[in-house]
């Protein structure tokens, strides 16, 4: 009897907990499994076909696909990221100004992150800015070609292969070669280019490589007044297959070799110098897209997984490290073998936090990913939204399935807590 | 004259219900009132459409509020219809989202006055793309021409070519820009709508416009020969070398205002680029070159010279309440008036035949609705007449099937074609 009376002020104070977890937490629980087992309208009952359209979708698929790609990876970058700095960050002065600076991604909404990161993810180098990196370095290493994607004017006896340009007839001694070519933009010729002048006989084999296209009344495979010859053309000499002389071109487009005799030569430009110049990854194509918006990711968590290690770690005791370090570990040892241990439970908990907040990753997708790569960069949570417009049922049951993956790593996080109240 | 006549007689059309006595002075028959309306319209668009809607709230005494949905605009009103308290009017630009709530009895059928001042003031051709059966839903407020491609003058001159006339011609041009160095064509792949708008101008063009009217109307299937024949001569296009600024991929990667600045931008790098009139607000705001001077366009190129054909597309006004104050705005956004007020502005096209087209602000602008008003053929936007899921959204599989291929034009065009037939059937299927 004493306990229903004591109990009753409990439940009144209770009440208003129950009737707001109830009414925003249980109920659309229960309406969403509900629907979950409906059609597109919500109202047919249709059994579990929602649920075997969800993982026969290629679409779906892909996106669960996606979502362990993120469960697997983010959390575990993350936490490693900020384990790294956390631990770094203490043997800096002004450690605290450091932490801020790294926490502050996080005060960033993720939709503003991945506008940014959109733009620094650009696939043109002049605008994107990891491109800019990646294409400085490669060019620094590989001088790109000077006449990229230019060809062969087309019926002036020359042939195409393998990128390179070469005479299809062979040629003998005092003949000079005519090499036109097209698809050149005049502004980005080099500065040097003079007017190609007209062929002149010579000893041994010459030739002229030019950019043979006049907008009126230029003349297919004639050297038209104005037309400018192509400085720097590195040109191959051939005798049944094999090289026998190289040169390169001068700032009017000529070339001569005086030395050569006979005939049975080929003339030809090597693909060298039209190779397209390397334009960096397409980060946010089909193959990139997800690791690139794991990257976003870090940038934004990295933060938040460092403030809480930081705080983890202050609470080892000074003691536990300087006596592993009188027993003559290492940094790297007593990181391994003393700092992590110890904090395991900070550690997991962040690994748990964030899991759960990979699940439901969308609005990066949303945003970071063009129109082109959404469905190779789909998850979960984004098939969702897409259906739930359409089909509630289909809809209801990504939801259910989301639910249930994000349960375990909650009923966890439940599970701790409790256990440290005690 | 005929113009002051004209927006008079929009004026009264308007007032209507309330008795147009010009004897009885200003009444303001509807004050108090509100109406709530949404739209795609943001930024300049939105402040110019607020425009029109306070100068019937000036008239009337209605206080009339907008709201833009942008890119959402159907998940906007698909929700407030849900929840019962749909938006009086909403400016929809698909003539498949308007008939489904025309079928579902959400939209209102456009009656008295404002049916009238449709008949009045627009082309039994547009009355048509605003009805749903015989019944009249939509008011076509404003259109846009698709069948434009906009070229740079600066590079046409340098390769010493001018605008063409046929398919073929396109293709010669193409290939000598490549020639003289410049890429022909940029392709906004990064988004979905503009290569259905690609399908559907090569497919009124090759097809024809009973073929188009019985693939829109789902009595030809998209395995036709017709869109197989469409499909391969895109591919070819798409897959010749340097037609398209960045190739295929590149292409993939690019959005709408990117494409617009690979052309008309500080470094320009295509000749060409196909999109609606729309691109001109862009143009301007990238500020290099002066639209009509260094930025022109010409019409859809055609099999055979002829011309005349073209694709439209426009936002139409759908009553979703029958109060007379809404029916009342109805009639008003059919009049002369409104279109006046935001043609002024520029970056507007209007269908209404009363509109005098002096209002416009500049000579492109006045061509391009006049190109509207004077083509022999005109078929609405393909993709906006199908399914949502279809034709009509992000993600739609219409949308997604075209980039697929634009990822890799090489492949058999039958093979795209089944594939899109096979997503119509599921999309007409669960409409």
């Amino acid at each position: 009897m004493a306990r229903t009376a004591r109990s009753w002020p409990a439940a009144w104070f209770l009440a208003p907990a129950v009737l707001l977890v109830g009414a925003l937490v249980l109920y659309p629980i229960g309406q969403t499994v509900w629907w979950s087992f409906h059609d597109a309208t919500g109202r047919g009952a249709v059994g579990g076909a929602n649920y075997a359209d969800v993982v026969t979708t290629p679409r779906i698929r892909q996106a669960l696909f996606n979502n362990a790609v993120w469960i697997l990876v983010a959390p575990n970058l993350v936490t490693a990221a900020g384990l790294l700095v956390a631990v770094l960050a203490q043997r800096v002065r002004r450690a605290a100004a450091v932490r801020v600076v790294l926490f502050m991604p996080m005060a960033i909404s993720l939709v503003s992150a991945g506008i940014t990161f959109r733009l620094v993810y650009d696939e043109s180098p002049d605008r994107g800015v990891v491109n800019a990196v990646v294409v400085g370095v490669h060019d620094a290493f590989v001088p790109p070609a000077p006449y990229p994607g230019a060809r062969a004017r087309d019926g002036q006896g020359l042939v195409a292969g393998g990128g390179a340009v070469q005479t299809g007839r062979t040629v003998a001694a005092g003949e000079t070669v005519l090499l036109p070519l097209l698809g050149l933009e005049p502004d980005r010729l080099p500065p040097t280019a003079r007017p190609a002048p007209a062929p002149a006989p010579g000893a041994g084999i010459g030739g002229v490589v030019w950019s043979d296209f006049t907008a009126a009344g230029g003349r297919p495979g004639v050297i038209d007044p104005g037309e400018l010859g192509l400085p720097q053309v590195e040109v191959e000499i051939l005798r049944d297959g094999a090289v026998v002389a190289r040169t390169r071109t001068a700032g009017d487009g000529t070339f001569r070799l005086p030395q050569l005799t006979g005939q049975g030569y080929v003339v030809r430009l090597t693909a060298a110098n039209f190779t397209e110049p390397f334009a960096g990854l397409t980060w946010l194509g089909p193959a990139l897209v997800t690791p690139a918006m794991i990257g976003v990711y870090i940038w934004v968590w990295a933060g938040f997984a460092m403030v809480l290690i930081s705080v983890g770690s202050a609470a080892i005791p000074k003691e536990t490290v300087e006596a592993a370090r009188v027993d003559g570990a290492g940094d790297w040892q007593i990181l391994r073998k003393v700092t992590v241990p110890l904090m395991r439970p900070v550690i997991v908990l962040v690994l748990l936090t964030l899991t759960v907040n990979v699940l439901k990753v969308f609005d990066l997708v949303l945003v970071v990913a063009p129109e082109s790569a959404q469905g190779p960069a789909s998850v979960l949570a984004l098939e969702m939204w897409r259906s739930s417009f359409g089909d509630i049922g289909r809809a209801s049951a990504l939801g259910v399935l989301l639910l249930v993956l994000a349960l375990p790593g909650v009923l966890f996080n439940v599970h701790r807590l409790r256990r440290s109240e005690r | 004259m005929r113009a002051a006549r004209a927006v008079a007689a929009g004026l009264c059309a308007a007032l209507l219900l309330a008795g147009c006595d010009a004897a009885e002075g200003p009444a303001k028959p509807f004050a108090g009132q509100s109406l709530d309306v949404a739209g795609t319209w943001t930024g300049a668009e939105q402040a110019n459409f607020e425009r029109v809607l306070r100068a019937f709230g000036d008239r009337t005494g209605a206080r009339v509020r907008y709201t833009s949905g942008g890119g959402d605009l159907g998940v906007l009103v698909s929700g407030q219809v849900a929840a019962g308290v749909p938006f009086d009017v909403a400016m929809i630009p698909q003539p498949g989202v308007i008939a489904r709530y025309a079928a579902s009895g959400a939209a209102k059928p456009i009656t008295g006055s404002a049916a009238e001042a449709v008949r009045t003031h627009f082309s039994p051709q547009w009355q048509r793309f605003g009805s749903v059966g015989d019944r009249l839903y939509g008011v076509y407020f404003k259109a846009a021409n698709k069948s434009v491609i906009w070229y740079r003058g600066d590079a046409f001159t340098a390769a010493g070519v001018t605008p063409p006339a046929t398919l073929d011609d396109l293709t010669t041009v193409s290939q000598t820009l490549v020639d003289a160095g410049t890429t022909a064509m940029a392709v906004p792949g990064a988004d979905g709508w503009p290569l259905t708008d690609w399908f559907e101008n090569l497919f009124l063009q090759l097809a024809g416009a009973d073929a188009y009217d019985r693939l829109a109307a789902r009595q030809l299937p998209w395995t036709d020969p017709a869109v197989v024949d469409t499909l391969r001569a895109m591919g070819r296009y798409w897959a010749a070398p340097r037609f398209l600024q960045g190739g295929p991929a590149g292409a993939l990667q690019t959005t709408f205002t990117r494409s617009v600045a690979d052309v008309f931008g500080q470094r320009p790098r295509a000749g060409m680029l196909y999109e609606g009139d729309f691109v001109t607000t862009e143009i301007a705001r990238l500020g290099r070159y002066r639209i009509g001077d260094g930025a022109r366009y010409f019409a859809w190129p055609s099999v055979d010279g002829t011309g005349g054909a073209i694709v439209a597309g426009g936002d139409a006004a759908v009553a979703f309440t029958d109060r007379p104050v809404t029916m009342a705005l109805m009639a008003y956004l059919a009049s002369p008036e409104a279109a006046a007020i935001m043609a002024r502005r520029g970056g507007f096209l209007s269908v209404n035949l009363g509109l005098d087209a002096a209002v416009y602000p500049d000579a492109t602008t006045r061509a391009l609705a006049e190109s509207l008003q004077r083509a022999t053929t005109v078929r609405f936007d393909l993709s906006d007449m199908t399914p949502a899921g279809f034709g009509g959204g992000n993600g739609a599989s219409m949308w997604r099937l075209l980039q697929e291929f634009l990822a890799a034009p090489g492949t058999d065009p039958a093979t795209v074609a089944a594939r899109l037939e096979t997503a119509a059937a599921i999309a007409y299927g669960g409409a």
